[in-house]
């Protein structure tokens, strides 16, 4: 059992928390991620680690309710549990000097994009950062993302707020402009990513993207993460999650996340059935509770 | 040992042995049995053991001992069945085998302890296997309490890894008395026991007894641990006060066939296909959050002739596959498989397309698996594994139509430890090098055995390389020599 410390949505359907982890907090580089599992009948997930505090020994993480499990993770509150966490993993970011560095975040990808932006600030990078949301309470963590970058952009599909348009948009502005990027890091979703690959391409500029397959273990041992980067396969949770853009077969990877699309359609159906009322992920108090009893960590084989 | 004759207690005259036919088990009827994950052998009652048991010659060498793995002593377990001592024989096997509800279920006995029995000159091997798991479970059932540890040591040793070797290394250690902590990845304990190897075959509650027991016998046990990820070997020694440490990591890596259209959506390590359903229940969704891709009246194939490929397609089959097929480019001669399971899957409606190989997997025009393009195949020439060589015939394409295919052609080592450790020597293949004898492994006090020095094997090899480390350990951590 994890204990949540702090839990605060940050944005519709966008919840942070403060989980007690000691372990991992001491070991967390810019760009690894946990895996976790609610309850005895929960699924794993990776969901990346935003920041942490090895002091304290805490992990902050960012989670956008999407399917079953990130719903009901969204309904634990502060003093809440989880069952299992564990990390952290994936190999760390690349952290080096690289001169300008373009930062896209789309969504919650932001918030996986925060660690390694402020880690390039550090290395004394200059970080242009272009955050994009479909409106305005999505996009997220812009404030800290502030702060660690020389300039940022942001854009809304709507217009609702910064400038209407789309993240490549802004990059494609900035290109002309003759900013000497030397580095585009984009994370959010897969269309986005995608989009940001084929204009940067064009331009020659090394472009790193974090990409999201279905995980299970996280440690190499099933091959279900498995995602086609030049041609061969490789495991995003030991060989990832970040990636060469311009080598990833965006395809494969959409194509792969749809396979339980039917599956997870009715998981979320029972489970807001369950939870009837239920807005943002934030109002069924007692999600874990309705589907299966939380047992001890380790307490049960 | 007393010099004088042992008595037998078999009331069988030795000639009329050979005349009792071996005991079948008894096991839930194929047509039923694709229908459920519960187990399909349901092990022998006191008679059926006490009949098998009566057909052993007690042999004045005997070479079921010898090919034991870990020489458990047969003759003399048997013969305590014959007396009716079932907690006597318990012990007997439990000097030698730590697991014995598991090894009865698993081992190869053919390769083994069976294959070498002198019954099998003329008749029908015995049923060991089935005796072991007998006298197990019946332990079990009494609640025999676990024998005393050793007065403490104020050692600590940290075992990484939780399957058959971590599991036998840590009961050793804790009875010679030394602080054991076993460090897992996973979010279970067991290692290929509960990811892997179906309820049907080795129920988990099997399992979760013997790690009960250990609990008891004060080993701890910690989940959530990735080694190399969570905490590193030096950082065991250095941070965290251990004397020694047994690597047990398996070799848990997925191959795959590297043929064109693995990425298809319905292509399925065995590894993850196994890890879905087993560890994660995905045969009780929406009970159990984790989905599975619907199999129900779909065709199926497994690529491979081991356990894995078998224990996959035989899962496959209880999810409903109309049509499930191995596919595996050998002859059935050269099968790894246990004899047990092939002949199950066989009851199970299982199609063995044999001499057969998959060269591509073809796409529906949607991202889903269509078919798999095969070849036929024809043995040549014996290739280092001593196994004939097998090499495709040409023009022999034909088309398998699928939905799922669940690769099952080997694993290899996790890199995890080993590119973390500094000075822990590996071979070419990634595996750590350990001494066949002691396990002990390049860096001092940092022993490894299982899967992870021998590449896959079996359940009672690693258990063995446990018990040896177990042994090696308990002598380091004595005299402090390396
Ligand atoms: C390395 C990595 C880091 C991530 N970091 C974050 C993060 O910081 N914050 C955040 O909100 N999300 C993050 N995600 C995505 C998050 O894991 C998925 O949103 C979550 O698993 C969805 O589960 P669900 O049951 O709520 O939804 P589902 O209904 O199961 O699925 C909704 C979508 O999520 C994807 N998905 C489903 N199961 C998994 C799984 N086991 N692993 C990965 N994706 C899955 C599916 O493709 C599907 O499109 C990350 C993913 C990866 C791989
Ligand atoms: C599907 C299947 C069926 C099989 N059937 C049979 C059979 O019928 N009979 C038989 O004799 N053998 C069978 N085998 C083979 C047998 O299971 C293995 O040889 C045996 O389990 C090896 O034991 P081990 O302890 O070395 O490793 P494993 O059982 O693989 O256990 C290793 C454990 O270490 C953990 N681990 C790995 N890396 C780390 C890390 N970095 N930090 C912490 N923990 C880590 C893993 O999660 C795992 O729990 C089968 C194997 C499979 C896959
Ligand atoms: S441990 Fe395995 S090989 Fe040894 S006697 Fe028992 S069943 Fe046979
Ligand atoms: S070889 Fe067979 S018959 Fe002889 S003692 Fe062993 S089990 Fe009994
Ligand atoms: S999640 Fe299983 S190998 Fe990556």
């Amino acid at each position: 059992m994890y204990r949540i410390l702090d839990a605060q949505f940050i944005a519709p359907g966008i919840k942070r928390f403060v989980i007690d982890v000691p372990r991992i907090a001491k070991k967390h580089q810019a760009g690894q991620f946990v895996i976790l599992r609610l309850h005895e009948r929960g699924e794993r997930i990776p969901i990346t680690i935003e920041s942490s505090d090895r002091e304290k020994g805490t992990i902050r993480i960012v989670v956008q309710a999407v399917g079953k499990t990130t719903y009901e993770l969204n309904a634990l509150e502060t003093g809440g549990a989880i069952l299992d966490v564990v990390g952290p993993l994936g190999k760390p970011s690349e952290i080096e000097k690289y001169g300008t560095v373009a930062v896209l975040g789309g969504g919650v990808g932001t918030a996986l994009a925060y660690p390694t932006t402020a880690a390039l600030k550090k290395a004394g990078n200059r970080i242009l950062t272009i955050l994009g949301g479909r409106s305005r309470e999505l996009v997220l963590l812009e404030k800290e993302m502030r702060e660690v970058s020389d300039a940022l952009y942001v854009t809304t599909d709507d217009g609702s707020y910064g400038e209407k348009g789309l993240v490549t948009d802004k990059l494609r502005e900035l290109i002309g402009k003759g900013e000497p990027i030397q580095l585009v890091l984009a994370v959010g979703p897969v269309p986005m990513m995608k989009a940001v690959a084929d204009l940067t391409r064009e331009h020659g500029i090394r472009t790193i993207v974090s990409l999201n397959p279905i995980m299970i273990d996280g440690t190499g041992m099933c091959g279900g993460c498995r995602v086609l980067v030049g041609g061969k396969s490789q495991f995003a949770c030991v060989d990832g999650p970040e990636f060469d853009a311009h080598q990833v077969d965006f395809g494969v990877l959409m194509r792969r996340n749809r396979m339980y699309r039917d599956a997870e359609k009715e998981s979320l159906e029972r489970f807001q059935q369950a939870c009837a009322g239920n807005g943002q992920g934030g109002s069924c108090k007692n999600g874990a509770a309705e589907t299966a009893p939380v047992t001890i960590a380790g307490g049960k084989p | 040992m007393s010099p004088a004759k042992e008595v037998s207690a078999n009331p069988v005259p030795m000639k009329e042995r050979m005349k009792i036919p071996r005991q079948g088990m008894p096991e839930q009827a194929a047509e039923l049995r694709v229908m459920n994950f519960t187990e399909v052998n349901l092990g022998y009652s006191q008679e059926l053991a006490r009949q098998e048991a009566l057909r052993c010659l007690e042999c004045a060498k005997s070479p079921c001992v010898d090919y034991c793995p870990v020489g458990v002593k047969v003759k003399d377990f048997v013969k305590l069945i014959v007396a009716g001592d079932y907690l006597g024989a318990a012990a007997k096997i439990r000097e030698d085998n730590v697991l014995p509800a598991i090894t009865g279920r698993v081992c190869p006995q053919e390769d083994h302890c069976e294959g070498f029995c002198l019954l099998h000159k003329k008749v029908d091997s015995l049923g060991i296997g089935y005796l072991e798991r007998f006298v197990a479970d019946y332990e079990q059932k009494a609640g025999a309490p676990p024998a005393a540890n050793a007065a403490p040591t104020g050692k600590k040793v940290a075992i990484v890894g939780s399957g058959p070797a971590g599991l036998s290394a840590a009961g050793d250690l804790i009875q010679r008395g030394h602080q054991v902590h076993v460090f897992e990845a996973l979010h279970e304990i067991g290692g290929v026991l509960v990811y892997g190897i179906p309820e049907f075959r080795l129920p988990k509650q099997v399992i979760r007894e013997q790690i009960d027991t250990m609990r008891k016998m004060g080993v701890e046990f910690e989940t959530n641990v990735v080694v190399g990820k969570t905490v590193s070997i030096d950082e065991l020694f250095e941070e965290e006060g251990y004397d020694a440490v047994f690597i047990a990591t398996g070799a848990g890596l997925p191959v795959f066939l590297n043929i064109p259209g693995e990425h298809l959506n319905g292509v399925y390590s065995a590894n993850e296909f196994l890890t879905r359903i087993n560890l994660m229940h995905a045969y009780e969704f929406p009970r159990y959050d984790e989905p599975m891709v619907g199999l129900r009246g779909k065709h199926v194939a497994v690529i491979g002739g081991g356990n894995t490929a078998l224990d996959a397609i035989r899962s496959a089959r209880r999810l409903g596959a109309e049509r499930a097929y191995v596919l595996y480019r050998r002859s059935e001669t050269e099968m790894p498989a246990r004899a047990e399971e092939v002949k199950h899957a066989k009851q199970e409606g299982i199609d063995f397309q044999v001499l057969t190989n998959p060269v591509e997997f073809l796409d529906d025009g949607r991202g889903w698996l269509r078919a798999a393009r095969c070849v036929r195949m024809e043995l040549g020439e014996p290739d280092a594994s001593g196994r004939r060589r097998p090499i495709p015939i040409a023009g022999s394409e034909f088309e398998v139509p699928l939905s799922v295919a669940i690769i099952a052609t080997g694993t290899s080592a996790n890199p995890l430890v080993q590119s973390t450790t500094p000075g822990l020597k590996t071979n070419k293949r990634g595996y750590i090098e350990a001494d066949g004898e002691s396990q002990r492994t390049s860096r001092k006090g940092v022993f490894a055995g299982g899967d992870i020095v021998t590449g896959s094997a079996t359940v009672i090899l690693a258990m063995g390389a446990g018990r040896r480390a177990a042994k090696a350990m308990h002598e380091y951590l004595n005299t402090g020599a390396w």
